[in-house]
């Protein structure tokens, strides 16, 4: 199995133009960027992947230990850009995938152009001196609620797609996978997502970075952002007038000439 | 709201119809409705609750309406669920369904509730509100718990019969045969499937003596817990009754009789190879029992089948088994292997013997090249899902 097929990589765009790579975050899958990616395809060679155990990855590929890090799947990610022989690229990161990026950036920075880094948080847990936002009992209590929806949703489900010519909704073929996998994976992903702690990474950025941030997002608060833009030298940050932690959702338009802007 | 038009008209002197109808205006229909209903912005702002919600949460409605939105009213983990989940799900296919969460009630209770919401869109597609209704799912929950709870134990004992099959496999099948100074022994095993069965095959490498050694590959029909009894007994007969035989078909003809003794309709095939060294020279005398003929390799020769062929094991009565003496010299090798080579099936047929015969000529390494290299091309002909468990011991001359 390529590395193409295991991540369920789709590449649209200009073919020798830069690439920019979208990676999705915890709970969803590459259809995240369905409303932001597309904009990008008349400047750059736009790439999409599904990290393991998400959407249409290859659920055999995933690997308990090595997907027990976040380095194991920023080594995903290196491996899809190698296969595909990306170099000056930019990697865009949402939510969990913002700290992909950065260990994928810090361990072979010669590969990237630039990094944005959407909703990025180095640390969700509270510390001393450091405010996250969350404690341990949360993440239980996140465990929990994935466990009750993954009961509800053990049978087969069909949703009915609402007719909205204005906007390139789901298809039916892609709602059976969309924010739903492997229940034991997905509590997995949500641990290593939830317990990671990489704040002494984000100084070893050497990449110009963008980071982006909505107002009102209870999963990665603006301090947090602030905290992100403070450690990586050199990084700007925007903040998005948009609620909530998927503004490639919410705020497609704004989140678009944001990464637009920085890139160029 | 007007009524459907298609409803039938009901008698005009129904009394109680007419009473039920006029006082379920809309604005009771929305406020007593058995379900909380709750419409928000786009971004989650309460924009109309009902009274069934408030009634539920204690919520004042003054505390929510253009207040807090909706996932201030879950508990933290929900508000991850809801972000990373729940709003992403809605926003994408404007719709979600049947999604189970709490809700935080003003006096800190929480109630599980199971929540269907719709996005409302604008002719240009611009989100224009979101619809949520709120089913009080206390009930359902504590049973679900409980179902998640039976679910849990269930994974358990799974993974604790699926860690004892192979551990007992590992009995039958030691990873690693013993050393025999001035031999070279290898074995190969791949169970059928996906590994959660003990299998039938079973080997067995052991000293009798200074420089007497046994050898048996076996195969006990069928799988499981009742087949690994079976093997068990086959394997600890042949230790047992190689002490006082020596000739291998005597020991078979031991097995023989305590299979037919055995409370089992189970048969079994085996074949013993006695190896013994006297003045330097190895010499292995060799035995079947209903079980496919080893292959012996002469250093510059091609494979040839060796012994004779005798009755499966624990079936017919006054069974008798043949011995075959086999000097082997330097680099001379013998390959025990079970049917789940020469029987690996493919659409296209069986593996056969003509492959086997080529496998082992090729591999003339040690004896793990040629176990490792049968066992890899078994595998390789059904496409990686063995039908049948398979077996292979070799034992090379240094």
């Amino acid at each position: 199995m390529s590395v193409a097929e295991r991540n369920d990589v789709r590449v649209s765009g200009v073919p020798d133009g830069q690439p920019i790579v979208f990676a999705h975050g915890f709970g969803c899958d590459q259809n995240m960027w369905r409303y932001v990616a597309p904009h990008f395809e008349n400047a750059f060679r736009v790439v999409t992947f599904d990290h393991v155990g998400s959407g249409g990855s290859d659920l055999s590929a995933y690997d308990p230990v090595r997907h027990g890090s976040l380095r194991g799947y920023a080594e995903d990610v290196l491996e899809i850009l190698r296969e595909l022989d990306l170099r000056d690229v930019v990697l865009v990161g949402h939510s969990v995938s913002a700290m992909i990026a950065v260990l994928a950036a810090v361990a072979e920075p010669e590969r990237f152009a630039r990094l944005v880094l959407v909703g990025p948080s180095p640390r969700y847990l509270d510390d001393d001196g450091y405010t996250g936002g969350f404690s341990e009992a949360d993440i239980a209590e996140l465990l929990e609620s994935l466990d009750s929806n993954y009961l509800g949703w053990s049978s087969a489900i069909a949703p009915v797609i609402m007719g909205n010519p204005g906007r390139p909704e789901l298809g039916a073929e892609l709602t059976a996978s969309f924010c739903r996998t492997d229940p034991d994976i997905a509590r997995r992903f949500a641990h290593v997502t939830f317990t990671s702690d990489n704040r002494a990474d984000l100084p070893l950025v050497t990449v110009p970075t963008l980071v982006l941030q909505c107002t009102d997002d209870v999963i990665a608060p603006v301090v947090v952002g602030e905290y992100v833009r403070d450690a990586i030298p050199g990084a700007e940050l925007v903040l998005l007038d948009a609620t909530g932690h998927c503004p490639n959702l919410s705020a497609p338009e704004a989140t678009t000439a944001a990464i637009a802007a920085f890139v160029g | 709201m007007p009524p459907p038009p298609a409803l039938p008209t009901p008698p005009a002197d129904d009394a109680a119809f007419h009473d039920a109808l006029l006082s379920d205006d809309p604005e009771l229909l929305y406020d007593r409705a058995p379900c909380g209903y709750l419409s928000t912005t786009p971004d989650g702002v309460v924009v109309r609750v009902n009274e069934t919600f408030l009634s539920w949460t204690g919520h004042r409605r003054e505390d929510l309406v253009g207040r807090r939105r909706f996932v201030d009213l879950l508990p933290v983990g929900g508000r991850i669920y809801h972000e990373t989940h729940y709003a992403p799900t809605l926003l994408m296919q404007g719709t979600a369904r049947e999604i189970a969460l709490e809700i935080v009630c003003a006096d800190g209770r929480r109630l599980p509730v199971l929540v269907n919401s719709v996005l409302d869109r604008d002719d240009d597609g611009k989100p224009r509100v979101i619809r949520t209704v709120v089913f009080d799912a206390t009930e359902r929950r504590r049973y679900e718990q409980e179902v998640l709870a039976a679910k849990r134990r269930a994974e358990e004992s799974e993974a604790r019969a699926l860690q004892l099959a192979q551990t007992l496999q590992q009995t039958l099948i030691p990873p690693t045969p013993p050393h025999i100074p001035g031999l070279d022994v290898a074995a190969a095993y791949r169970p059928a499937g996906d590994g959660r069965h003990v299998g039938g095959d079973f080997y067995d490498v052991f000293q009798v003596a200074p420089d007497d050694w046994v050898l048996v590959l076996g195969d006990v029909q069928g799988k499981g817990a009742e087949a690994a009894a079976v093997t068990a007994l086959a394997r600890y007969t042949v230790r047992a009754a190689s002490v006082d035989h020596d000739a291998p078909s005597d020991v078979l003809h031991t097995l023989d009789a305590v299979l037919h003794l055995a409370d089992t309709d189970r048969f079994c095939t085996a074949v013993v190879v006695r190896l013994r060294r006297t003045e330097g020279t190895w010499r292995a005398t060799v035995a079947c029992g209903g079980h496919p003929l080893p292959l012996l390799r002469r250093a510059g020769a091609a494979p040839v089948l060796v012994g004779e062929h005798g009755p499966l094991l624990g079936v017919l009565p006054g069974a008798t088994f043949t011995d075959t003496d086999v000097p082997l010299g330097p680099g001379d090798a013998l390959v025990l292997f079970t049917d789940g080579v020469t029987e690996g099936r493919r659409r296209a047929g069986f593996y056969g013997a003509e492959r086997l015969l080529h496998v082992v000529d090729e591999h003339r390494g040690s004896a793990a090249d040629v176990t490792g290299a049968l066992l890899a091309d078994v595998m390789a002909y059904q496409s990686g899902v063995a039908r049948d468990d398979i077996a292979v011991v070799a034992v090379a001359v240094e």
